[in-house]
């Protein structure tokens, strides 16, 4: 589909060079070497808590890229959630776990070799893919913000209203089913192993969505 | 702006998330990983939505919505996730994926009582690996 | 009614009795031994009254087609001439002597109501065989006969001997059965026909091409049938079966089945010259082999089984010669005396306990316990050597004097080698004849030794029977030779001054030879002790019978042979009594020739399917253990090797089909 719409869109990105990067395109470039370096460095350290750092610096190079792309609502949106909330989460799931502070020697499986196979080869086809598809087309980050939150919001709460509702349930249950997940069992209670594996399906769902 | 620097971006960086949930032993570091992964995509839906809303004026914004909703669902996933991980690091003593191999196949002439986290079924099982 | 309506319930008769024997023997123990004497009686009966209406005159023939059955079309006819007309009277009257017999021989035993159904059974295919004008027709009951006799030499199948024996029967005959089959759809390829009427036209019209081949073909199954050399092994191991039933198979059915039906297709071997002398040839070897083995035997039976063989080579040797008038002539006086001397054995093996002739050389006056059977014996005896006035005598001098007119090479379709073989085989059959039989009296009622038992008079339907049987073998043949030939080929049956003289001279000499040896050795007998007896005598005679049967190997070290200084054959035979008395060895040759290889062939099979085929299904069972084995392994239980095979999966297929879309 996306190599249609491809086509579709090269007559209208004749006026762009391709060889004469503008500003924009400059700061988008460092900053996302950084942000793939910091990813890389995420998933390679042998410091755990070194990996959640890195973490964070992804996370905020993506935010500025989110910026640069004049999405800002979502740029502030990456920043509250992500580098607020989910690393201090991973953080203290780190620590309650004990991982060891500093280097731990068997940070990789040894599926190693078979993931850097797998990931290198998707890589090579996906950025072949996405070349091959979209060498001639150009965002034109002109004219007004496509992402202020005035935009945004208009866009969400007239035409995303349903699912966004539907959304707050969705992370109603996620609550609920992390606290009855991570209570501590009781050996007098009634059942907590029934209890969990209850609220498994539950949880099942949003996790899910989330992995997609 | 060129489309396929966040294009490329996004799928270079799908991929480094790919590799560390392949590869990585500590779940947490699994769920790092797959916070990765869900950034590329949404990397990659803000830059397509940018690019629609200037190429098609008539828009539903549905790019953005969608980034707003896989955040919510993200943050809802680590925290599922995360009590999980604790649950099963209480239970078995380890977070480590690729020490739990209960679905793992047996030799027929071993008997019911050898089955459990670090018995010595999980530890052949791990050392055939 | 009519003549065919009598002849068709002639062989349907003791069928029936059969069915109805089988059928109600569990449940109606009563109606048993009606049933089983009844049938064969009116079928005696039938048959005389067919014999007399037919008179020998012009043949009965009458067919129907059932259904058709492709190209040579199989119908169920009668053909009744004289020859099948007279040996259905002697098969009647055989069969129904030794049901008579039977009850009494074998009152005791649990097994007699299927016993006596599959004699009846037995009586009706010979029947069928005899009256049939149909080849497949006749093949139908030439193999019931063989599957009754495979039931009933096996009557005592406790003992491994019997067992042996009845399937030694039943391969040996099929042995000669499957070329005889063979035989049989040659000729009718060549006659366009299975009618006998039809067959013999075309021999007469000269329409058979491998007159050679088709004769020797049938020839086969003749000789195994007719237990000639070399498919006669399994006559004499077939005494393991119970008295009465030796006497049917030797007397008038199976045996005689071969001959018969070499007297009925006679004009197809005598368009052969070739098969004439194989057949001269067969029949002097049978005769004088036998005779030689008949003398070194020391079980009773035995003795008398291969006197069998040697009147059969006699029947055969007449053929030979183009005379079938003078073989069946044999067949119908064999027929009686055979019947009798058998049944009288059966009698002096109940009274002794023993079937051994060296144990009942050591007992004395036998004779005066059993007067019945001595007196009977004595006269089949006599008429087995050919002894004038007998009725042996005649039919015998009969043979010999055609073969003595073929010697001259003035019969059609013989050639004169073959009289002179069967006229010589003949004569010193007759000396050998006469010895073993006087052997076989001086040893069985001229013992010296301890007192014989006494276990009281036998049972009357036994002693009758032998004294009716007495009568044809006493007169049958010095009344019938002159009125015979109207009912056969209308040759002259009667004895010729010369052969009478040499043959009886010859009978003659050999009987005093034994005698004079017998006076020598009887007085060894004292010094060694031998014989075992039956340890129930007062059983009934079935059972002494089979434990006597069971008890000669172990009692003496062989079936056939016991280790007797006092023995007249092992004086005359000299250096040749041990061989003799094992068959000339001949089952030892089989076993070498035949035997070791089909085992080795079985175990070469046998080694082939394990190590070799097996190879194969392990293969294929252990080709796919192990593809399992190997997947076994990838179930790891690590969820991340699942998810990189999952993706690594997911990236080839995304690849191929993005090669496909582009056209690349």
């Amino acid at each position: 589909m996306s190599l249609t719409a491809a086509t579709a869109t090269v007559a209208a990105a004749d006026s762009h060079g391709f060889l004469s990067p503008t500003g924009v395109e400059i700061a988008f470039l460092l900053v996302g070497l950084v942000t793939l370096g910091a990813a890389l460095v995420t998933v390679t350290t042998r410091q755990l808590v070194h990996a959640a750092l890195w973490l964070v610096v992804a996370l905020g190079g993506l935010a500025v890229e989110y910026l640069l792309l004049t999405a800002e609502f979502i740029a502030w949106v990456q920043v509250l959630i992500y580098v607020g909330s989910v690393v201090v989460l991973l953080l203290f799931g780190l620590m309650l776990t004990r991982a060891p502070i500093g280097r731990s020697p068997d940070a990789d499986s040894g599926n190693r070799w078979a993931a850097l196979t797998v990931a290198v080869a998707a890589a090579v086809a996906l950025v072949w893919v996405v070349v091959d598809a979209f060498r001639t087309t150009w965002i034109d980050l002109d004219g007004p913000a496509a992402g202020t939150t005035r935009v945004t919001g208009a866009s969400l709460f007239r035409y995303w209203v349903l699912p966004f509702e539907a959304l707050s349930v969705l992370l109603l249950a996620a609550l609920v089913g992390a606290i009855v997940l991570s209570r501590k069992a009781t050996p007098d209670a009634a059942g907590p192993g029934r209890t969990t594996a209850a609220d498994l399906p539950a949880a099942g769902p949003g996790e899910k969505e989330g992995a997609r | 702006m060129h489309l396929a620097y966040p294009a490329v971006l996004s799928a270079l960086l799908f991929c480094t998330g790919l590799y560390g949930v392949l590869a990585r032993r500590n779940a947490i570091l699994v769920l790092m990983s797959v916070e990765l992964m869900l950034n590329a995509v949404n990397l990659n839906l803000v830059a397509f939505d940018v690019w629609l809303s200037r190429t098609v004026r008539e828009t539903l914004h549905s790019g953005q919505a969608l980034t707003l909703f896989t955040i919510a669902i993200a943050a809802a996933e680590i925290g599922i996730g995360l009590a999980i991980v604790l649950a099963v690091h209480r239970n078995r003593g380890t977070s480590d994926i690729d020490k739990l191999r209960d679905t793992a196949e047996r030799p027929e002439s071993e008997g019911p009582d050898t089955e459990g986290p670090g018995s010595s079924a999980a530890e052949k099982a791990e050392a055939t690996a | 009614m009519t003549t065919t309506t009598l002849a068709v319930l002639v062989p349907l008769l003791p069928f029936l009795g059969a069915v109805a024997g089988l059928l109600s023997g569990r449940t109606a123990p009563g109606f048993v031994r009606p049933l089983a004497v009844l049938p064969p009686l009116g079928s005696l009966v039938l048959a005389a009254l067919v014999a007399v209406r037919q008179g020998g005159g012009q043949a009965v023939d009458a067919h129907t087609e059932l259904t058709p059955t492709g190209s040579v079309p199989i119908e169920l006819a009668l053909h009744i001439d004289g020859f099948a007309a007279l040996v259905a009277v002697l098969v009647a009257f055989v069969a129904a002597c030794v049901q008579i017999y039977s009850t009494g021989y074998l009152r005791d035993d649990p097994r007699y109501p299927s016993y006596a159904a599959l004699v009846s059974l037995f009586t009706s295919a010979m029947l069928l065989v005899v009256y049939s004008g149909d080849l497949i027709v006749l093949l139908v009951g030439w193999e019931v006969m063989g599957i009754c006799s495979y039931f009933l030499v096996g009557h005592y199948w406790e003992t491994p001997e019997a067992r042996a024996a009845s399937l030694k029967a039943f391969l040996v005959t099929k042995l000669g059965d499957v070329p005889f089959l063979i035989g049989l759809f040659a000729l009718a390829t060549d006659a366009g026909s299975f009618r006998i009427t039809r067959v013999l036209g075309a021999v007469a019209g000269g329409n058979l091409h491998h007159p050679t081949v088709v004769a020797l073909l049938l020839l086969a199954g003749v000789a195994g049938k007719s237990a000639q050399f070399p498919l006669h092994t399994w006559l004499p191991d077939a005494m393991a079966g119970p008295t009465p039933v030796s006497a049917l198979i030797h007397a008038a059915t199976m045996v005689a089945a071969g001959v018969y039906f070499i007297a009925r297709l006679l004009p197809v071997f005598e368009a052969s010259s070739a098969a004439m002398l194989v057949l001269a040839v067969m029949a002097a070897v049978t005769m004088a082999g036998s005779g030689l083995a008949a003398l070194a035997q020391d079980d009773i039976k035995r003795v008398l089984a291969y006197s069998t063989i040697g009147q059969l080579g006699y029947m055969t040797g007449a053929l030979a010669v183009g005379d079938r008038g003078a073989a069946v002539f044999h067949l119908l006086s064999h027929g009686a005396f055979k019947a009798l001397l058998f049944l009288a054995a059966g009698v002096i093996i109940h009274a002794a306990g023993t079937n051994s002739l060296a144990a009942m050389s050591r007992m004395h006056g036998l004779r005066d316990r059993i007067p019945d059977a001595y007196w009977t014996m004595t006269v089949a005896l006599l008429a087995l050597a050919a002894i004038p006035p007998f009725s042996g005598f005649f039919s015998k001098e009969s043979v010999l004097g055609t073969a003595e007119h073929a010697t001259g090479g003035h019969t059609a379709h013989v050639p004169g080698a073959a009289g002179w073989i069967v006229l010589v085989a003949g004569m010193v059959t007759a000396l050998l004849t006469a010895a073993y039989a006087t052997r076989l009296w001086l040893l069985a009622f001229r013992g010296k030794g301890a007192e014989a038992p006494d276990h009281g008079r036998q049972p009357l339907t036994m002693t009758v029977v032998l004294w009716v049987l007495a009568v044809p073998s006493l007169a049958f043949g010095g009344l019938a030779y002159r009125s015979l030939p109207g009912w056969f080929d209308g040759r002259d049956l009667a004895p010729t001054l010369l052969t009478s003289i040499l043959g009886t001279g010859l009978a003659l000499v050999g009987g005093l030879l034994t005698y004079g040896a017998w006076q020598r050795t009887t007085a060894l007998a004292a010094r060694t002790p031998i014989g075992a007896v039956a340890a129930h005598p007062e059983g009934d005679a079935g059972l002494v019978e089979a434990e006597a049967i069971a008890t000669h190997e172990p009692a003496y070290g062989d079936i056939a042979y016991a280790p007797d200084p006092a023995d007249p054959g092992r004086l005359l035979l000299g250096p040749l009594h041990r061989a003799a008395a094992s068959g000339f060895h001949l089952d030892a040759v089989y076993t070498a020739l035949f035997v070791r290889p089909v085992q080795a062939g079985a175990r070469l099979v046998r080694f082939l399917d394990r190590e070799v085929v097996e190879t194969y299904v392990g293969a294929a069972a252990a080709l796919p253990r192990l593809l399992g084995a190997a997947v076994r392994r990838a179930q790891t239980g690590n969820v991340q090797t699942y998810v990189s095979a999952l993706l690594a999966g997911t990236v080839v297929l995304a690849v191929a089909v993005l090669l496909v879309a582009t056209g690349a």
